[in-house]
This record gives C-alpha cells, sequence and structure tokens, in this order.
C-alpha cells in the first residue's frame, strides 16, 4: 500500500511540474490581460469571490492594477526556466570536473576540491548578491550566477562515483580493449554517475527556483516590470493589509510548484539509490 | 588530536584566504573597480582621482597584495554611504541583532526537533510519523520570506496585533522572524534525528539497554539520542550556511536591523566597501562555526577526527 502510495504521490508531483511547464508555455493564450499593463481605474481590486472583485481578474490586481493571475502564469516561465537551465549549467560544469578529478586524480583533483571549499564557504545568497551587484540583475546574469555557485555539489558526487569506479572490471576491460580515457569516461563511467546526480539535481531545481524567488523579492532577480513570483511578493508585502492576496498567491505557486519537485525529487532517490532506507 | 587541529586549521586558513580572493576579483568582473568605489554621482574626473587615490592604477597583483595584507588588518576601505570605515559597520550589524536572530533560531530548531524527531522515530510509519514528514516537506518547499509574510498576516495583521510585523528591541519583535528562520533547519532536523534514532536503535547497546530493563524513555534520551547527535551536529553546522543566506531576506521582511538587511540595502546604494566586508564576515563565519563543529565532533567522537 506504502509503495503504491508512493508512486502515486510522485505521479502528482509529476503532474504538477508538466502543468506548470504547460500553462507557461500557454500564458499568452490564457492569461485573461496582459501582465504588464497597468490599469490604475481597478488597481487593488480583490479576488473575484469577494466584495468588489470581478470576473475579469480571478484573483484580483495588483498596486498598477495589473492581472494577478496573468502576472502568475507569465511568472512560471521565470521560475521554470532559472530552475532548470542553472542547475544545467551547475551539473554540466560540476560533472565535468567531478570525472576528470576522481578519474586522474593528483595534483588536479585537489586543487579542485580546494575551490570547491573556497566555494561552500560563501552561503549561495551572498555570493549571488555580490555578484549581481557588480553584474547587474538580468535572467541571464541571475541563471549564470545560480549555475555557477551550485557546482560543487555535482563535482564531489562526480568524483566520488568516478573513485570507485575506475578500478572496476569493465572500466579495466575497457582500457585494455584500447579505449580511451575520454571514451572510457563517456560511456563507461557517466552513466554509472548519472543516477545519483539526477536525484541531487531535481533537489536542486526546488532550491534554485526558492533561490531566484528569493533574488527577485530583493530586487536583484528578474527586473521589473517582467513578472516573476519573487517579485510579485516583494511588491505585495508592503500591501499586506489592504491587499492580501498579493503577498498569498505568489507564495502557494512558488510552495506548490516546489513541493511538486520536491516529491519527484523523493521517489526518484528510494527509486535510483537502493541504498538509501525506504520510508525516510 | 592535535594534529588533527592543526589540518583543521590550516585548512580553514586556507579556505579563509581563498573568499577573500574571490571577493577581490567579484569587484573586478566588470573590469572597472573604481566605478564601483565612489559614489555614483561622481564627474570622470572625479573618478579618475578616486582611481589614483584607491591605487587602481596599480598593477593588479599589487592591488592584490595590498588588499590580502589590508584584508587581515580588518581594513575594507570606507564605506560610501556612512563615510566611516566598513567593518565595524558590518560588525555592529552583527552584533547583536543578526547573533540574536540566529542564535534563536538554532536553539528552536534544535529544541524542537529532538521531541518531534523522537516521536516520528518511536511511531515509526504510524499517522504522527507521516503527519511530520507530510510538515517537513511543505516546510522545506516554502520560501522563508513568504513563511514570514504569513506569519505577519496572521499574528499582526488578522489577529489585530498580537505579535509586532517588524522592528526590534523586545523579545515580541524577536518571535516571529526567529520562528520564520528557524522553519527549514528544524524540518530537516525532524528527518536527521528521526532516520539517526532508527538506525541507532537497531544496534546492539541499545539492546542490552533494554534487555537489563531500562524504560524506553531513557533508552532512546540516554543511548540513542547521544550516539545519533554526531551527524545531526554536523549538518546543524552546514545548515548555518542556509542560515546565513536566510537572514538576508528574513531581516528584510521584518526590517530587523542585521547584517543581512544592510548587505541588501548596501547594494542600491552601491556600497561595496560594505558588500566586500559583509561577505568576508558571512564567510568567516560559516568556516568558523565549522572548524568548531569539526572540532566537537572529533572530541566526541574519535573515528571523526580521520576526515
Amino acid at each position: 500500500m506504502i509503495r503504491l502510495g508512493r508512486h502515486g504521490v510522485a505521479l502528482a508531483g509529476v503532474l504538477v511540474i508538466v502543468g506548470s511547464a504547460v500553462l507557461a508555455a500557454l500564458a499568452p493564450a490564457l492569461a485573461p490581460a496582459d501582465p504588464i499593463r497597468n490599469d490604475l481605474l481597478s488597481r487593488l481590486t480583490p479576488p473575484m469571490w469577494m466584495d468588489g472583485g470581478s470576473g475579469r481578474h480571478p484573483l484580483g490586481t495588483d498596486t498598477l492594477g495589473r492581472d494577478v493571475v496573468s502576472r502568475l502564469l507569465y511568472g512560471a516561465r521565470v521560475s521554470l526556466l532559472v530552475g532548470f537551465a542553472a542547475v544545467l549549467v551547475a551539473g554540466a560544469v560540476g560533472v565535468a570536473l567531478g570525472l576528470v578529478a576522481g578519474y586522474y586524480g593528483g595534483r588536479l583533483d585537489d586543487l579542485l576540491m580546494r575551490v570547491g571549499d573556497v566555494q561552500l564557504a560563501f552561503p549561495v545568497l551572498v555570493l549571488a548578491i555580490a555578484v549581481l551587484s557588480v553584474l547587474g540583475a538580468s535572467l541571464g546574469n541571475v541563471i549564470v550566477v545560480l549555475g555557477v555557485t551550485g557546482w560543487v555539489t555535482y563535482a564531489r558526487i562526480a568524483r566520488a562515483e568516478t573513485l570507485s569506479l575506475r578500478q572496476r572490471d569493465f572500466v579495466e576491460g575497457a582500457r585494455a580493449l584500447g579505449a580511451r580515457d575520454g571514451a572510457i569516461l563517456w560511456r563507461h563511467i557517466l552513466p554509472n554517475v548519472l543516477p545519483p546526480i539526477t536525484v541531487v539535481a531535481t533537489f536542486s531545481v526546488a532550491r534554485t527556483i526558492i533561490a531566484e524567488a528569493s533574488l527577485s523579492f530583493l530586487g536583484l532577480g528578474i527586473p521589473p516590470p517582467a513578472p516573476s513570483w519573487g517579485a510579485m511578493l516583494d511588491e505585495g508585502r508592503n500591501y499586506l493589509t489592504t491587499g492580501w492576496w498579493l503577498a498569498l498567491f505568489p507564495g502557494l505557486a512558488i510552495l506548490l510548484l516546489v513541493l511538486g519537485i520536491n516529491l519527484v525529487g523523493d521517489w526518484l532517490r528510494d527509486a535510483l539509490d537502493p541504498r538509501v532506507e525506504r520510508g525516510m | 588530536m592535535a594534529r588533527f587541529l592543526a589540518r583543521r586549521l590550516i585548512h580553514a586558513v586556507f579556505v579563509v584566504w581563498g573568499v577573500v580572493t574571490v571577493v577581490f576579483f567579484i569587484l573586478r568582473l566588470t573590469g572597472d573597480p573604481a566605478a564601483f568605489l565612489v559614489d555614483q554621482t561622481a564627474t570622470r574626473e572625479e573618478i579618475a582621482h578616486a582611481r589614483h587615490l584607491l591605487g587602481l592604477d596599480r598593477p593588479l597583483y599589487a592591488q592584490y597584495l595590498d588588499f590580502i595584507t589590508s584584508v587581515p588588518r580588518g581594513d575594507f576601505g570606507l564605506s560610501i554611504q556612512q563615510r566611516r570605515p566598513a567593518l565595524p559597520i558590518v560588525l555592529e550589524h552583527l552584533w547583536p541583532a543578526t547573533a540574536e536572530l540566529a542564535l534563536a533560531a538554532i536553539v528552536l530548531a534544535t529544541v524542537l526537533a529532538i521531541p518531534l524527531g523522537v516521536v516520528a522515530a518511536t511511531h515509526r510509519n504510524g499517522a504522527l510519523d507521516h503527519l511530520s514528514r507530510l510538515g517537513s516537506l511543505f516546510l522545506q518547499s516554502m520560501p522563508s520570506f513568504w513563511l514570514g509574510l504569513m506569519l505577519i498576516l496572521v499574528f499582526a495583521v488578522a489577529l489585530g496585533g498580537l505579535l509586532p510585523a517588524f522592528g526590534s528591541g523586545s523579545l515580541r519583535h524577536l518571535i516571529l522572524p526567529a520562528l520564520t528562520l528557524a522553519a527549514a533547519p528544524l524540518a530537516q532536523n525532524v528527518r536527521l534525528i528521526r532516520s539517526g534514532l532508527l538506525e541507532v536503535l537497531q544496534q546492539d547497546y541499545v539492546r542490552t539497554a533494554r534487555a537489563k530493563g531500562l524504560a524506553e524513555r531513557g533508552v532512546v534520551y540516554r543511548h540513542a539520542l547521544r550516539n545519533a547527535a554526531g551527524p545531526f551536529l554536523t549538518v546543524t553546522g552546514l545548515s548555518l550556511g542556509f542560515m546565513l543566506s536566510g537572514t538576508l531576506v528574513i531581516e528584510t521582511v521584518f526590517s530587523w536591523p542585521g547584517l543581512g538587511r544592510l548587505m541588501v540595502q548596501a547594494v542600491p546604494g552601491r556600497d561595496f566597501p560594505v558588500i566586500q566586508a559583509a561577505v568576508v564576515v558571512f564567510a568567516v563565519l560559516f568556516v568558523a562555526v565549522n572548524l568548531i563543529v569539526d572540532v566537537v565532533h572529533g572530541l566526541v567522537d574519535p573515528r571523526a577526527r580521520v576526515a
């Protein structure tokens, strides 16, 4: 029963992720209004089921009269794009460095691991803010910064797996048959490194989405007026008494998406990593 | 033990050196640090003058040597906004405001996690265990600043000002920000204590303790919990990193006059000496806490000294 339940929960997670992606992709068709068009006459309209609400703005409008649903739909694009792109950058860089470090060992390995120690000494947001305050806030910069700061975990896992794999019979066999290092790493080691990496990557997509929301909340993410869930929360936090929906709905959107990703991550961990106790 | 200590200490010093080096280069990512170190209204001549005054027209290695020798003396230059040394400003915000908040959060996240984790472990796969699993999942899936906003919405707005929404100075002001900061580490700690306990509870010495007739409560709290503490300690050290990141947003939400908010507010004013000092202080704190955790772990458990 528990196994069935776990599959069901993971399926719900997949549905949330796919659903968000579809909604984000179809945002132009689905959004009831232009997400960045001001309409000061209908500013702070409450959600449609409340007094003063209107069917034209199902979840109300913000302080500039912009439609909340539309901004949420377009905001999903930012969250998903940053979340997946940054993790892709971090994963690619980290796995490549980890494979090389683990396979060749020696000075290069020492150097990379020490650089990793330095990287880990920076709290992620602290480093991201420092770098973004120099480079300026933009979609590309946010992806690069969150991507580059995330490489260490992947490098460490890839290195550890490679270390244990490089002496194994199938690798020795490939080497004996004259395979070159690049081919061994690519064809024999990488496929075995990927399962644990996938688990970690899934959880980091969730964390990166929260990090992007935090940066946007602090005004260092995607520049306004482009809709991002974190920026919407920043705009809403000064109107908690008069427009509570501005602070509620973008947060719920983040919670739902991140929860969905974490559920899939839990399931992947159980499925791909047999060492982890089931039911944790 | 002495060798272990020495090795860990050298490593920590190395990491701090790396941190300072990274901070030096961050400012040079765009090529012209002078633009960040003077007032935004400065004219081209003033920038050139400042560049000369700050030694930025000298070769890069000379500037680096200069930086790497002034930082240990606590010299990060003058704050652009306040026109006084940056480091004292940073330290004034770290102590007491941020220290108070972080300590309160660590205490909350630990003190609440122990009974919750024990209950989850002793009721394994029961309703309480599932509830704690669900709770942890939710707390770890929401941005902390949003949790803070929702707490304000409930306790300060809906309940008519039961707790203050922002500011500092009294214990009542501390409650909401500390809870917010503690939420994610608490969720993680509960799961950690649970899995640690489950592992330990299968050990022989636990069976022995039970066999000699010790009450279950004594078995769990006296024997098992103590042995499950090692990994818990290590993770608490690491989770401080997340907590330091958390202070940036949570202090902003609650207008808490700490280091996180100082750093965030320094960005629009491009107060780079303050930003640099704050980054170094954050990183040094993180390294120091993890060093202490490692050493304590090594004292408690000799097996940890090899790593």
